[in-house]
């Protein structure tokens, strides 16, 4: 079966249809959400190895001896620490201090960064960074030219070491390198979106097949498995990273959101910089929350949470955890709500008993 | 693949009568669609069910997708079984993941329920 003329294609949509992957309409993108079992698939990750598509994702260039000074204009964090082949994790304000994005912000020259943003944010972000761009600095929307294929888990390691020298492989976290894999040129960073170990690796289109087959096979036996987009939604909420449209969006600021350690105030003025003071002067009054639910049923993204039958916040995402075996999710709460307190989640007009806990929910043992 | 001797709907469930009772489930087509099920909210015994309302919930990892009753009548026995093990939906969904039984308020409903080979038709699986 063809995917929906209408939807945008990865270079690997062919591959995941011949696995017989799930395949959903994803922000306008064809992805697969799932190839066997989305808890294996979980599992994988977790345990062992494993592999994602994640080619809808955004790519943005500047370039030029301005980029420096645009890039600290629209991010909220510092980007002049990062030395050449360091990312930082990063976002994109409005004037008024909520989100138009979550990004990584990777440093390949002094006059260089190469940022990696949200796929159904890629035209918003491109039009709002070249809207405040008075550096002159070169910003391109550079989408079409990667391919992105994750390898994560505590096996990637091993599964990497048969495909990279040993430099490329001992790149640190949040760190990257422009090398070779597999005989393929690739950007390879050692980031990700699971909470574990692992690498994001940027290339060209046409070589994404190639590498992604290479990948497999070298991690078969260490248990490889495709995942698709529904474990790496699991495993994200898992280790309380946020996803744009859920936990962050432009009615969100980054205190509320728990963001606090990505804002540097003391950088010099940003977009948003102004409201955030401000914010921080009067006090948020609600902040991102976790929860786990004791009594039977799940909280899913838009429930309504209440406290002593009173409204009191919004599930932002929610779903069973098949690493802790539990149902858990993410809310937004007054403040001056304790850790532990008593809720309910608004299950279909029934509240269902739950209590608020610390995030993340999962941490990987160093 | 789908038994011969149930009716099924376009909205993927599957309907067995004995004696004027209806034994109702989702069929495999829609648990393969759904992927791991994780909870099953069932309807209470005694409950009137309506036909092509909600009647039950099932729930996979990634959300929540309302049941609609393929038929009216009374609840008269519900798969308690599923709150432990919401997992048989995925590996026995026709006959030990059933979810409720309804004693049947209006029986000519069901002779405009699809057969099996039609609802085979209907999903496109080879049989």
């Amino acid at each position: 079966m063809n995917a929906p003329a209408d939807l945008l294609k990865t270079p690997l949509n062919g591959v995941h249809r011949a696995l017989g992957a799930k395949m959903v309409d994803f922000g306008g993108w064809d992805m697969p959400v799932e190839y066997s079992s989305l808890i294996e698939e979980h599992c994988a990750v977790r345990q062992r190895v494993g592999v994602f598509d994640v080619s809808h994702m955004g790519e943005i260039e500047v370039r030029g001896p301005q980029a420096l000074a645009l890039v600290q204009h629209v991010t909220v964090n510092d980007a002049s620490k990062l030395a050449i082949g360091q990312a930082q994790y990063s976002a994109l304000l409005y004037d008024h201090g909520g989100f138009v994005d979550d990004i990584l912000v990777h440093k390949v020259a002094d006059d260089e960064y190469f940022l990696c943003v949200n796929a159904s944010n890629q035209d918003k972000d491109f039009a709002h960074i070249t809207e405040h761009n008075p550096f002159q600095a070169t910003v391109e929307n550079a989408g079409p030219k990667y391919a992105q294929i994750a390898v994560q888990g505590q096996l990637a390691k091993n599964t990497l070491n048969k495909l990279l020298t040993p430099e490329l492989l001992h790149t640190k976290r949040y760190h990257f390198l422009d090398g070779s894999i597999a005989g393929v040129p690739a950007r390879i960073a050692r980031t990700g979106y699971t909470g574990e170990d692992g690498w994001e690796l940027y290339l060209a289109p046409e070589n994404a097949v190639h590498l992604w087959q290479e990948i497999l096979t070298a991690g078969t036996e260490f248990g490889i498995l495709p995942c698709g987009l529904g474990a790496r939604n699991t495993l994200r909420m898992e280790a309380a990273m946020p996803l744009y449209g859920h936990e962050i969006h432009a009615s969100i600021s980054p205190w509320e959101a728990g963001l606090d350690w990505i804002v540097k105030l003391d950088k010099g003025y940003f977009i948003g910089r102004e409201s955030l003071i401000q914010q921080k002067q009067k006090g948020i009054t609600r902040k991102l929350t976790g929860f786990e639910i004791i009594g039977r049923g799940i909280g899913r993204d838009g429930y309504e949470i209440q406290v002593g039958g009173v409204g009191a916040g919004w599930v932002t995402s929610g779903g069973p955890s098949p690493t802790l075996n539990k149902n858990i999710g993410m809310c937004y709460m007054p403040n001056n709500i304790a850790l532990g307190t008593a809720i309910e989640v608004m299950v279909r007009g029934r509240g269902v008993a739950a209590q608020t806990v610390p995030l993340p929910f999962y941490k990987r043992a160093k | 693949m789908y038994p011969e001797t149930y009716k099924y709907t376009k909205e993927h469930e599957w309907v067995s009568v004995e004696n004027g009772v209806a034994t109702i489930g989702i069929t495999f087509h829609a648990q393969k669609e759904l992927g791991d099920i994780v909870y099953v909210e069932v309807p209470k015994v005694g409950t009137h069910v309506e036909q092509n309302k909600t009647f039950a919930v099932v729930e996979s990892v990634k959300a929540a997708s309302d049941i609609f009753a393929p038929v009216s009548g009374e609840v008269v026995e519900a798969n308690d079984s599923l709150a432990a093990t919401p997992e048989q939906l995925n590996s026995d969904p026709h006959v030990a993941g059933w979810i409720a039984k309804i004693k049947l308020s209006a029986p000519d409903e069901v002779n405009a329920l699809l057969s099996a080979a039609d609802y085979q038709a209907f999903v496109g699986e080879a049989s």
